[in-house]
């Protein structure tokens, strides 16, 4: 088999037409689970033992199984459950299987940013007689989100990257585009090599965009330096 | 005798099988200066966090401006204290403490402002206004614009005073406010205290090593050993003719580690 380059930029606007889907899937599928990480941790921090147990074997259940085989139950075995089963759509069953599985390493990196923030920090907020809420938002979560930055970079990285498993559900991102074209004209090289390449042009620039913003946080946040050295 | 703004009776404090504070009965009047002193691990520092609501607890009542700080009433009965009776409760209480636990992603102004704005509920421009100058009355009004991380230890504990004292509190706690400072910058936090101490618009209980500063300032001075107050009176009943040999020896040990 040899490379053709007409049949590469014959694909090229199908497969880049499949880009969109992926990526507005990668997104809202990202949003989904950095609200739904949240849910993780409010719901651990409830000081009851039964449901601290439930919650984190949950966690751990839904970890420890592949998103594939989530997004299968969802879709095909979900509207089989009695009473609360309903069928959902391609994309809906997408958003909410990758949705949940990624919130479940976002809900512990939310934990481990909140169990960073020292214990003073907590207390100087009661001493100003600052509300529950106010503590949050305005004290504990502005110092415990950046220094997570990163590590949810990285999770957004593995999310785009796993986002065409939704093909097996039916929504047809750049993957599966690229593989009916390959069937259609009996070239898979082509399409597949477009798939790859874009892959690697918004994952590597996203990367970039990560460690930059993360050198951003922590010179804001300034931190690290020692007592008395003046940053600008 | 004037009504006391805070009242301690028979307050018990265990961690676990330790028990730390073994009956506390304790007034303080309004603008009373009281300074704590006692071997380590005797139970100074957690009398004021649980003042501040740090620490509940386990036993014994706290009283403050005569509400019951550690339980309420619902349906005639006395029950735990929920957040939002605590928070009504602890409003005219200030603490700093040995740490500064300034806010490290604020400026200097705006740890200040924080709790004017949201606590207070004063205007941005009014809090600013209060800040800078309590700001000044701490002699760091130059430093307003910087992070925490960016002063000295002296400075940020400086910070701290002027972070609780714009607040108005009538309770004002100093957790060892000088321990974790070096000795060179000692002096400068003691001289902010002493300034408010003058000017006797607070109540003051200070948990402290510095003992020529509790003769100076303190108008009562208690001495906790064994979970108990051991001994109670004027700085210099306590500090200096004390018969209580415990007291002596605590004292002996003090002078001979300076």
């Amino acid at each position: 088999m040899n490379w053709k380059w007409e049949v590469f930029f014959d694909a090229l606007p199908l497969v880049t037409k499949g880009l969109t889907i992926t990526i507005s899937l990668t997104i809202i599928c990202y949003l989904f689970a950095l609200l739904f990480g949240f849910v993780w941790v409010f719901l651990r921090r409830i000081p009851s033992k039964i449901i601290n147990w439930i919650v984190t074997w949950t966690m751990e259940f839904i970890r420890s199984t592949p998103p594939l085989v989530q997004l299968f139950f969802l879709y095909f075995g979900w509207p089989m459950v009695p009473v609360v089963g309903v069928s959902l759509s391609p994309f809906t069953c997408a958003v909410i299987g990758l949705g949940i599985h990624t919130s479940t390493y976002i809900g512990e990196v939310y934990r481990s940013g909140i169990e960073s923030v020292d214990k003073g920090q907590w207390e100087a907020s009661t001493a100003l007689n600052l509300t529950t809420r106010q503590k949050w938002l305005k004290i504990i979560l502005p110092q415990a989100v950046p220094p997570t930055i990163p590590m949810l970079g990285n999770y957004f990285i593995i999310l785009f990257k796993e986002v065409p498993l939704a093909s097996t559900v039916g929504v047809l991102g750049i993957l599966a585009l690229a593989n009916n074209y390959g069937a259609a004209h009996f070239r898979y090289l082509e399409p597949l090599t477009i798939v790859a390449l874009l892959f690697l042009l918004l994952s590597y620039p996203s990367s970039l965009l990560i460690n930059k913003l993360e050198k951003k946080m922590n010179r804001r946040f300034d931190k690290k330096s020692s007592t008395g050295s003046i940053s600008m | 005798m004037v009504e006391p703004i805070v009242q301690f009776k028979d307050v018990h404090k265990s961690f676990g099988e330790f028990d730390v504070l073994k009956g506390i009965d304790l007034n303080i009047a309004p603008s009373e200066k009281i300074c704590i002193i006692g071997p380590s691990g005797s139970g100074k520092t957690t009398i004021i966090r649980m003042l501040m609501t740090l620490e509940e607890p386990t036993s014994g009542d706290i009283y403050v401006n005569d509400a019951n700080l550690w339980k309420m009433e619902r349906a005639g009965k006395m029950v735990p204290a929920n957040e939002k009776h605590l928070r009504q409760v602890r409003g005219d209480i200030g603490m700093v403490f040995q740490h500064f636990n300034l806010f490290p992603h604020m400026t200097i102004l705006d740890n200040c402002m924080v709790g004017p704005i949201h606590v207070k509920k004063e205007s941005k421009d009014e809090a600013k206004q209060h800040s800078e100058e309590m700001l000044k009355r701490v002699g760091l009004e130059e430093h307003m614009d910087k992070y925490p991380s960016q002063l000295s230890g002296g400075q940020k504990q400086r910070v701290a005073m002027a972070r609780a004292l714009v607040m108005k509190p009538k309770i004002m706690l100093f957790d060892e406010v000088t321990s974790a400072l070096d000795p060179e910058l000692v002096g400068e936090v003691l001289e902010v205290i002493r300034n408010i101490a003058e000017t006797g618009e607070t109540a003051m209980v200070l948990v402290t090593h510095e003992m020529d500063f509790a003769l100076e300032v303190a108008d009562r001075v208690l001495f906790l050993d064994d979970g108990v107050i051991a001994e109670s009176g004027t700085a210099s009943e306590v500090i200096e003719h004390s018969e209580n040999k415990r007291l002596q020896s605590f004292l002996r040990r003090f002078r001979n580690s300076d």
